[in-house]
């Protein structure tokens, strides 16, 4: 794919004006994507953007590629027809938490467990945007919202949590704070032959202002951003004091390394098959006020949904010729009438 | 069997000949019926079958709620239904012959197998004494015959387990009716040989209770005769027997290939169209992708995504299926893209009769979505015509790119006829053509691309596919502006773009054929007006009645929206409109409502199709009326 035409970002922007609020996450992580795609070996007719409804499924009317704004949730099966028939694609899938996790949830564990090769980012902000601030399968216990003025009474969704149990091989945590973070990990869900899961967290300033504002801050990340690194001793801390131990009860804890020593701590491995360790990092935070895992949870390569389907195809074109209709409408017992 | 000898018994001959066999779900009535058929397609009469067997996969034993039957009518001469009361029953046990008994003609032929008969059984068919000892079957001629004990002698040598051995006695209830109607032999050994060759004791079971059946026949002395039905004078060609659902699957493969374009199919099993994505899975060969979708919304959001991807994106499902998938179409309609969705319709409401037939969807067809969101809709009227009805849907939506709805039901997809084979090379020429650069020069100059820029004569938007360059453009469900496809939420937009969906769809009533009318064309007192798989029953009621010197016209209507464009000029030619359906007068009340014409309603919603009998004493009452 050496004669991919060097673009810039401009020529992954569309001309139609951008119409989230002033302020959003949003905004931020469309940068880091248009940023991104001309480091990527693509061409923009090969790219396509699928979403469901909310405010971040606007977001394939912002990229200058092929694009489907579909209907509420289901931007993963709109994406998985699409996949299934045209493996030459790169085909993302842009939703927000209500989108993707409480009317279409249904379809991301199924397109997570099928290993469709999809780049999926979840935009979690915590709250229903676009219908104007209800509570979300994401928000805390207790929220006070439009729909809920005594509280919220649900309990949340951890969207990582949920993809590992889903059976998804690549699984990732970003926020919209740090660019060059979302772009890495953007990549490397680009990079991956599979569905390749993606939580962004994102602040939506209208509805649900700072909502990951005490673990995203500037001066918050050393303290509460845990940041996984394959094969590196999970360590975060103003000055790397605080680490991350597996401990006899097989739950993730946070620990003083002066206390255990940096050999008990927990080694990220990534590439592992099991997932029970991601899925205990997955836990390790109750929320968006704990130490948090960001990063890649998991990525496992294992046999990739559409491949597959064409690989049947194929088979069968070796196995018995190409389809021939009129061998097929006398295939079964025929007879003569003069 | 080698030592005995033949008697000499008389053949009579038949013109026409209507069988139903009927038992437990799990004695094989529908395989029995399906052979029976076969061998009789291969023998060269019209035959036309209605399977009926219960929702649940093996109800509780020698309950009546277990009865699963299967009617065929063979023939001498050309038929189009499954026969009004059938000449011969064959009951495998007490339930079937209590459940069946109300639809054999009086006088009629009872088979019973005896060993089924015990009290047990009775009881469980609500039976308080013996059916076959207390006279009140002396209205048909009974034959009792033994049918699970002669199969477990016959095949206690041949070292199959004793229940395996009784699980052929339907082949030999096959076996008898074969040599009663003289049916031919060979192609129902053959076919045993070819299905059961990994299953060397079962073919061997089978085999053996099959011909202990027809020497049963032969030389119990119980039957005077054997009876014949000679072939029956089709056109000529080369004929193969087929139901709705695999000429429907067949259809859409044709489609594809004159179309040069993929076919992908998400689907979610449903009765009574899970035969359509067992078929289409098995056919990969021809490129066609099945998706099993977690469920129905997925399916046709794949096929939808598939299309977009410039696949033919199809989707088949039944009733309860488009409920779910309503939204997607509306997307499709704002999207403009090809779909094809698939309704095989069954009876509702809700879960409803899963295995039963009905026509009631064509209410949700033209108005179950929200807004206005108009769909061209396609019905297919015969299991063989299933096949055309298929590559007509696929045409409209990939030239029109628009979704289509085709309706089916459970009576055509079950029901098998014999199908004069089309040649291949006859079939329409669908090549599509895909956008490849750009459509629009702005002001200043530059080649640009509006994906919602039309073709004049088809008011059609360019069918633009990811991978093209040059072409990237976004599509979506919020309205947009015409041409350019950009968002647009002004007033006058939206009415404009209502307006244009709505006219696209009617404008295509200039490229759909005419209506075909038959019978009394010129001068009928009565015009019998169809749609749908009552065509069969319509067609033979209006040929009794104009037997009977009765000036009846029969139209059927293929292509519900648009309507024909001499729809409104023939309904308002005759003066009496008699519209039979298979729900509550839905097509009745279009006609009505689009012509301003007194039609009548006719409706049967009981789960089963009309009989020809039914409609022809309905044609005679409305002339008499």
């Amino acid at each position: 794919m050496t004669d991919v035409p060097t673009t810039t970002k401009a020529d992954w922007t569309s001309d139609q004006e951008v119409r989230w609020c002033p302020g959003c996450g949003d905004y931020s992580i469309l940068t880091a994507v248009q940023l991104l795609m001309p480091e990527l070996d693509v061409r923009r007719e090969d790219t396509v953007f699928v979403s469901g409804i909310g405010c971040a499924a606007r977001f394939p009317y912002y990229m200058n590629t092929y694009g489907m704004h579909g209907i509420h949730g289901r931007a993963p099966a709109l994406a998985t027809g699409l996949a299934m028939a045209r493996p030459d694609l790169d085909v993302w899938v842009v939703g927000g938490d209500g989108d993707m996790l409480s009317i279409g949830g249904n379809h991301l564990l199924h397109a997570l467990r099928r290993n469709v090769n999809l780049n999926i980012l979840l935009f979690n902000n915590q709250i229903y945007g676009l219908t104007k601030g209800q509570y979300s399968p994401t928000s805390e216990i207790g929220k006070v919202t439009k729909s809920t003025p005594a509280g919220s009474i649900d309990e949340p969704f951890n969207p990582i949590s949920v993809a590992i149990g889903a059976e998804a091989s690549f699984v990732a945590r970003t926020h919209d704070m740090d660019r060059q973070h979302m772009m890495d990990m953007f990549r490397r869900a680009h990079d991956f032959p599979g569905a390749a899961f993606v939580e962004v967290f994102q602040n939506c300033n209208v509805f649900n202002d700072g909502a990951f504002g005490a673990i995203t801050k500037k001066d918050k990340r050393a303290s509460m951003l845990i940041h996984l690194e394959h094969g590196q001793p999970i360590r975060f801390g103003e000055d790397n004091e605080k680490g991350v131990v597996i401990n006899p009860q097989g739950s993730a804890e946070v620990v003083d390394v002066a206390d255990v020593g940096e050999s008990a701590l927990l080694v990220h491995d990534e590439a592992r098959q099991d997932p029970s360790l991601a899925f205990a990092l997955s836990r390790l935070s109750a929320g968006p006020f704990e130490p948090t895992p960001i990063g890649v949870y998991r990525a496992v390569e294992r046999a990739e949904y559409a491949g597959e389907a064409s690989k049947q195809l194929a088979m069968a074109q070796e196995q018995t010729g190409p389809g021939d209709l009129e061998a097929l409408l006398h295939s079964r017992p025929t007879w003569e009438v003069s | 069997m080698t030592d005995t000898v033949p008697r000499t018994v008389g053949t009579r001959e038949l013109n026409r000949l209507v069988v139903r066999f009927a038992g437990d779900s799990g004695d094989g009535m529908q395989l029995t019926g399906d052979r029976f058929t076969s061998a009789s397609a291969l023998f060269g009469n019209d035959l036309a079958t209605l399977p009926e067997f219960p929702a649940e996969i093996r109800a509780p034993q020698g309950t009546l709620a277990g009865v699963s039957a299967f009617q065929v009518q063979v023939s001498d001469h050309d038929i189009t239904t499954p026969g009004d009361a059938p000449n011969v029953l064959v009951a495998m046990n007490p339930a079937a012959l209590r459940k069946e008994l109300a639809h054999l003609e009086i006088g009629g032929t009872v088979i019973v197998n005896q060993d089924a008969f015990v009290e047990r059984n009775l009881t469980k068919a609500g039976y308080e004494s013996d059916p076959l000892e207390d006279g009140s079957l002396d209205n048909y001629t009974l034959f009792k015959v033994p049918m699970t004990t002669i199969t477990k002698e016959v095949c206690k040598d041949l070292g199959v387990k004793p229940r395996d051995a009784e699980r052929s006695k339907n082949f030999f209830a096959l076996g008898l009716l074969s040599w009663l109607y003289s049916r031919p032999a060979q192609p129902t050994l053959d076919w045993i040989s070819a299905k059961f060759k990994r299953q060397q004791l079962i073919a061997d079971a089978n085999t053996a209770a099959f011909k202990a059946g027809m020497a049963f026949g032969e030389t119990a002395e119980l039957f005077d005769f054997t009876y014949e039905v000679k072939p029956a004078s089709l056109s000529p060609g080369t004929y193969t027997n087929v139901n709705g659902n695999t000429a429907l699957s067949w259809g859409l493969i044709a489609a594809s290939q004159r179309a040069k374009v993929p076919l992908f199919l998400g689907s979610y099993p449903i009765t009574p169209a899970s035969d359509v994505l067992h078929e289409l899975s098995q056919r990969k060969n021809f490129g066609v992708r099945t998706f099993q979708a977690e469920d129905e919304i997925a399916a046709v959001c794949a096929a939808l995504g598939a299309s977009f991807g410039g696949h033919l994106g199809v989707t088949t499902t039944s009733g309860p299926g488009v409920a779910l998938k309503g939204e997607t179409i509306g997307l499709a309609v704002s999207l403009e893209l090809p779909l094809l969705v698939i309704n095989i319709q069954r009876g509702g409401p809700s879960t409803g009769l899963p295995t039963k037939t009905e026509s009631a969807d064509l209410m949700q067809a033209m108005y179950g979505r929200h807004g206005e969101s108009p769909v061209p809709i396609v019905a297919a009227y015969s299991p063989s015509q299933c096949f055309f009805a298929a590559i007509e849907a696929a045409r409209i939506a990939l030239k029109y790119r628009t979704p289509v709805i085709l309706l089916s039901d459970g009576y055509l997809a079950n029901g098998s006829e014999p199908w004069c084979l089309p040649d291949v090379s006859t079939l329409p020429d669908m090549t599509v053509e895909f956008a490849t650069g750009p459509n629009h020069t702005e002001d200043d100059g530059t080649e640009v691309f509006w994906p919602y820029l039309r073709d004049p004569q088809t008011m059609a938007r360019p069918w633009a596919v990811p991978g093209t360059p040059g072409l990237t453009h976004r599509i979506g469900g919020i309205e947009k502006e015409d041409g350019t496809g950009n968002i647009n939420y002004e007033a006058d937009n939206h009415g404009y773009m209502v307006r244009l969906r709505e006219d696209r769809v009617a404008h295509m009533a200039n490229d759909i054929p005419l209506t075909m009318v038959d019978g009394d064309v010129e001068d009928a007192d009565l015009l019998v007006l169809g749609w749908g798989s009552t065509w069969g029953a319509i067609t033979s009621a209006v040929g009794r009645a104009r037997s009977e010197g009765r000036k009846v016209a029969h139209a059927h209507v293929t292509h519900l929206n648009p309507l024909p464009k001499d729809l409104g000029e023939i309904v308002r030619r005759y003066p009496k409109v008699l519209v039979p359906e298979m729900n509550l007068g839905q097509f009745c009340r279009i006609i009505r409502a689009e012509f301003l014409v007194d039609a009548q309603s006719v409706c049967k919603v009981e789960g089963v199709p009309f009989t020809a009998a039914e409609l022809h004493s309905h044609i005679n009452g409305a002339l008499d009326d």
